[in-house]
């Protein structure tokens, strides 16, 4: 029978799933709960639907719980993350009281689960709170940040340090990303599944069919930028280097594709700039796509030559993995994980400006040899760093080094 | 290179890192030099050998990440060359990897007004230190001969621990594979030789890999 870990061995390798194998031996058996705030939709929901039958065939007894909240949690909890990423939150003592209630009461549907778990994940600053009520915890405990804390808003900060300083570990995914704490701060970047919707190998049928749906000439370059109608994402910089190439090749079609803006007020009048900036040229096709149009975005990328991230500021930057994984060069903006990707010269190019991502686009639709083979070398770098498997087994030798006392060697025999 | 009686089985282990912030950070070459002085040697030991073993591109413009640092965040060309060209396989203790890189930024500070170049915010270099989890892979060799049809399925994490992180480790202080024709006696003396000779800091672990595989493969007459 074909096992989950087959159907990865066939793409990350067969050496790649015997280290985890080999490795997980050590953990067989232990009882890891991960606990986040939603099943369904975003980031983290996406990799712990991913994480919990890999983790389960490789022996351990992995569970995933979601606590639930009302309004007033939800509104503290997303306060927390826009402050995090730097925006200047007030939280008032209403809000701040709805977070740690909501927090003791899912403590209590949650205590059997978790008292006497080996290892508790705990996923951003939703559930941090859950901490203080299991002071007879028999595990270790550790919170995962998702989010770029680099810069947070300092009060709402220190609030949440209060929760987060007693965990046993913390995960981010960049030390840029990461604040000072009490614990060992462990740095694991996030990953992409090769076998997922958004990523997995497409028939030549379905691309063209994407393409004609949104009225792509196949015959003629296309570049593609993945992002929300978000300033940061620099959409009007892109179409701006977009002009700066089309009369040397006019030719060039230019793709914007990101989703919807219904609840962004500022998303709505980046995107009016956007559809203002794009005027009238047929070429600049601005698409908005819905939250699940995966396998829409998957065929875009794999029609388009290469595809551009020029993002100002960035988190990881996942849209730019995705892009390296199907063999297409990315130029993308000089920030955040971006820079942990995007090699110069290599799997593309960085820039910071409309020019620079001008220069690179002429560059490459005029080096098409150099296009296909940066492509290659980005394929190959994303398999070799940046599958859901270096993930998983960053998070089994995490789960290994907090058993050993966090020892510099840890020898297992 | 003496031999004992009975050389041991060549037991195949395998290993993986873990990064872990040490929350010092640098923005300018004296703030570097200084942290550099304290700084846990598990992270010199990182930030020269943990590029082979984390994500990181395979043929990188500088093999360590100060180098790399010092050009893209400082601009100074002169000094990430100085940095660059160190490499850690000379060093036989972290320590002496330590002073020489403090010397060649004395040096440096010592020329100019280096020390005020300060790099962006965001671009401060950040202290990482390694955790090294190893573990048995349960794979067995009895004679050297083997080891060349071994070596191509052994996963990049038991090349790096036998081959570099071997070299840490005492009493030997080599590699695990000479450390272990070294029990067969002058038998494999010219493969031991051959082996000294692979210098593992400036290819990648797939080419070390194929390096090692080759070696072996000629030796022993097998295809590599």
């Amino acid at each position: 029978m074909t096992t989950l870990l087959d159907h990865y061995a066939a793409v990350a390798g067969t050496d790649v799933i015997d280290h985890l194998r080999q490795l997980a031996a050590a953990l067989k058996g232990a009882r890891v709960v991960h606990v986040n705030s939603t099943r369904v939709g975003g980031g983290v929901a996406e990799i712990l639907t991913k994480l919990m039958p890999l983790k389960r065939e490789l022996g351990l007894d992995a569970r995933w719980e979601v606590i639930t909240g009302a309004g007033e949690f939800y509104q503290c909890t997303k306060g927390f993350h826009n402050a995090l990423q730097g925006e200047r939150v007030e939280l008032p003592a209403g809000l701040r009281r709805a977070y740690e209630e909501t927090n003791r009461q899912n403590a209590e549907v949650l205590r059997a689960a978790l008292t006497d778990a080996d290892f508790v994940f705990i996923h951003d600053p939703q559930p941090a709170a859950l901490l203080r009520h299991f002071p007879q915890r028999r595990g270790k405990w550790i919170w995962r940040c998702h989010i770029d804390a680099s810069h947070p808003h300092r009060p709402v900060w220190k609030y949440l340090r209060e929760f987060v300083a007693g965990y046993d570990a913390s995960i981010f995914s960049l030390a840029d990303f990461a604040q000072p704490l009490p614990h060992p701060v462990y740095l694991i970047p996030p990953s992409i599944d090769p076998l997922s919707e958004k990523n997995m190998e497409l028939e030549a049928s379905e691309i063209d069919a994407v393409c004609a749906q949104f009225h792509l000439d196949r015959t003629r370059p296309l570049m593609l930028q993945v992002s929300r109608y978000d300033r940061f994402k620099d959409p009007v910089g892109v179409i701006r280097a977009y002009h700066l190439v089309k009369s040397f090749i006019p030719g060039l079609q230019l793709v914007l594709a990101g989703g919807g803006a219904d609840d962004d007020p500022e998303g709505e009048a980046v995107l009016a700039e956007v559809r203002l900036a794009a005027g009238d040229d047929a070429d600049i096709h601005v698409l908005l796509l819905p939250a699940d149009a995966h396998r829409t975005i998957n065929a875009l990328q794999r029609a388009a030559d290469f595809v551009l991230q020029k993002s100002l500021r960035e988190g990881f930057g996942l849209t730019v993995t995705e892009a390296l994984w199907k063999s297409k060069p990315v130029i993308g903006g000089d920030t955040g994980g971006i820079r942990l990707q995007v090699v110069n010269h290599h799997t593309g190019f960085l820039v910071s400006t409309p020019e620079g991502a001008a220069l690179r686009i002429r560059y490459l639709l005029n080096h098409r040899e150099r296009l296909l083979e940066m492509g290659h070398k980005a394929r190959e770098f994303v398999r070799e760093n940046f599958l859901i498997t270096r993930q998983l087994r960053e998070h089994l030798t995490l789960m290994v080094g907090l058993l050993h006392g966090m020892r510099d060697r840890i020898n297992l025999g | 290179m003496t031999a004992p009686t009975t050389p041991d089985v060549f037991v195949v282990k395998d290993c993986t890192l873990a990064a872990i912030a040490t929350g010092e950070r640098a923005q300018n070459l004296r703030e570097l030099r200084d942290r550099l002085m304290s700084i846990h040697p598990g992270s010199i030991y990182y930030h020269f050998w943990g590029g082979l073993l984390r994500p990181r591109f395979d043929d990188p413009e500088y093999n360590n990440d100060f180098a790399f640092w010092v050009r893209h965040a400082l601009h100074d060309t002169r000094l990430a060359e100085r940095l660059g060209i160190i490499d850690p396989a000379d060093y036989s203790d972290l320590e002496l990897l330590r002073q020489e890189l403090i010397e060649v930024m004395e040096e440096r500070l010592e020329e100019g007004d280096h020390a005020l170049t300060w790099a962006r915010p965001d671009q401060q270099f950040h202290f990482v230190r390694a955790q090294t989890v190893s573990f048995d892979t349960g794979l067995r060799l009895a004679q050297p001969a083997t080891m060349g049809a071994a070596i191509p399925s052994l996963s990049l994490g038991s090349i790096f621990y036998h081959f570099i992180d071997a070299r840490r480790r005492e009493p030997q202080g080599v590699d695990d594979f000479r450390a272990w024709l070294a029990q067969f006696g002058e038998t494999h003396a010219g493969l031991y030789a051959r082996l000294a000779e692979v210098d593992p800091y400036f290819i990648s672990l797939a080419e070390l890999r194929q390096q090692l595989a080759r070696l072996f493969g000629e030796f022993f007459g097998e295809p590599a």
